[in-house]
């Protein structure tokens, strides 16, 4: 990496950090209007709630068929319930559900935010003395955050059941033994850890999606270029923060 | 919101009868300079007009003139206040009492025309939901947009969208009116209407209004005041009928629209035999 390049990544984080700083004092006025930011949980949450879903049920079922041939091999395969809890809650939940967001809901936003920018509308806000961070980028943001750990559980509890689908009803797994498993695996603690990542993942992906709108250069090329941007930026982030956070929990 | 400087012009002295007044200034992007002692004003309830060919800065004017951006050097002072002294509280409530219309309207495209009308009122005022449906629909019924209150954005004409973002710059009744090239892209009839209204808003409702354009024609028929911008500075400043009689160069080139005269029309480039005649493309 030359130093120019350095550079330019160190003045990205500082730009980005001072944005989110900005971002977070706006989200206080922000949270007084909060059918906004109702709006906003509605575009970017329920909006994905499908293919949340379908997803969650597709990594269950392949879960319950890979751990179950994998545990067969022990003769252990009553942990089944277990480890699809563990796996699903603690890792493939957030993560999953992260990068679908990024795709789904980030690139949404930053193409919206990014031509409203190109279009002079934050201008125009501007202008008639209505500041646009505080009535499209935090509401947006909280959105997303707010978002975010909701449809982690979500995934977690369809794909709890699409692996219970492969493993009892078609493996022949015994229902009592998988789901008494499943209960004794997994506490608060799984939850919490599970549901944290959610929500720092939500904080990532929304702020720079957000971030990348606002920031996006004023054509059609340059738009375009922050979608891509913000999927890049915030799938990578999140494998990052994914390991951290998993560090952080085991201490 | 009550409109207080509106018609009356009781003021003081010269000075604060300018609303608008840029002094002496210097303005550069990227060491490209913008500006280079840039002086004009724009008097209380008249109509300023703002001319030049493209690309001498007339919408970096308007970004100065609404505290978008910051002079390099010299005054930009709106209502007798020095922008460069306002923190965003003040340049809010300075923006409070200025309209602006877009090129492309900007009107906000999740809004339908009611609501992108009434949004201004909204954000600022707490004023009970009647009160504002009344508000909204006299300024339609103003720019003749009432029976289009339930469209969106998106289904508007160019020209529609002008008026309709027209009457959302008018709903918190502004004391100055600022029009961002409002005359591109229109079929004669809507250009002949926003002219009108410009037009309207100035002798009715008394409000200062400052269009930038580069359509001669359109805009000297209803200017009280105008300045040529070229290279940075006024070029010529009077009436529109000082001008039209002006002999110098570069303002009968503006003013006829001739291609000949001291603005270029061809883009600096090498020798055009030379270029056409060398071996590039082997």
């Amino acid at each position: 990496m030359s130093e120019g390049q350095l550079v330019g990544g160190v003045r990205k984080v500082g730009a980005v950090t001072l944005f989110l700083l900005r971002l977070v004092a706006q989200c206080v006025p922000a949270l007084g209007r909060p059918r906004l930011i109702i709006a906003q949980v509605y575009n970017t949450g329920a909006r994905s709630l499908i293919i949340m879903m379908l997803a969650g049920l597709f990594v269950g079922m392949v879960l319950g068929l890979q751990g179950y041939t994998l545990l067969q091999r022990f003769g252990s395969e009553d942990v089944l319930g277990s480890a699809a809890a563990l796996s699903l809650l603690k890792e493939l939940a957030p993560v999953i559900t992260a990068l679908l967001f990024a795709g789904r809901a980030g690139t949404a936003l930053t193409s919206e935010i990014g031509l409203m920018r190109a279009t002079d509308q934050l201008t125009a806000m501007e202008i008639m003395a209505v500041d646009p961070m505080r009535y499209v980028a935090a509401p947006r943001f909280l959105g997303g955050v707010i978002a975010m750990p909701l449809l982690v559980a979500i995934f977690g509890v369809i794909g709890l059941y699409g692996a219970q689908l492969v493993g009892v009803q078609q493996m022949g797994v015994d229902k009592g033994v998988f789901w008494s498993q499943t209960q004794g695996a997994v506490g608060l603690r799984e939850v919490t850890e599970g549901l944290t990542k959610g929500l720092v993942f939500g904080i990532a992906c929304s702020l720079i999606a957000v971030y990348e709108g606002y920031t996006a250069e004023r054509t059609a090329a340059g738009v375009g270029l922050a979608t891509t941007r913000t999927v890049v930026a915030s799938s990578v982030l999140v494998l990052l923060l994914d390991y951290v956070l998993t560090a952080a929990f085991l201490k | 919101m009550s409109s207080p400087a509106t018609g009356t012009t009781a003021a003081p002295a010269g000075a604060a009868d300018v609303v608008f007044d840029v002094r002496d200034v210097d303005y550069a992007v990227g060491g490209r300079p913008i500006f280079a002692g840039l002086s004009l004003g724009a008097r209380r309830g008249r109509i300023t007009a703002i001319m030049g060919p493209s690309g001498t800065g007339k919408t970096t004017l308007l970004r100065l003139l609404t505290a978008q951006i910051r002079a390099d050097r010299g005054q930009v002072l709106a209502f007798g206040a020095d922008l460069a002294n306002l923190d965003t509280r003040e340049i809010y409530a300075m923006r409070q009492r200025v309209g602006m219309l877009f090129q492309n309207g900007a009107l906000l495209t999740d809004l339908d025309v009611f609501e992108n009308v009434a949004f201004p009122v909204r954000e600022h005022t707490d004023l009970p939901e009647p009160l504002i449906r009344k508000l909204v629909l006299t300024k339609l019924q103003a720019v003749g947009l009432r029976g289009a209150a339930s469209l969106m954005p998106a289904e508007l004409s160019g020209g529609m969208a002008r008026r309709v973002a027209l009457a959302r710059a008018i709903v918190m009744d502004p004391e100055v009116l600022i029009y961002d090239e409002p005359f591109v892209g229109l079929d004669p009839i809507s250009l002949g209407v926003i002219q009108r209204l410009i037009k309207q808003m100035n002798q009715a409702l008394g409000i200062t209004s400052i269009v930038v354009s580069h359509d001669v024609q359109e805009l000297c028929s209803i200017a009280d005041d105008t300045f040529l911008l070229s290279a940075g500075k006024v070029a010529a400043a009077g009436t529109p009928q000082e001008l039209k009689a002006s002999s110098a160069a570069a303002v009968r080139q503006f003013m006829t629209g001739s291609a000949e005269g001291p603005v270029p029309f061809a883009y600096p480039a090498p020798d055009y035999l030379a270029q056409l005649l060398s071996a590039e493309d082997a």
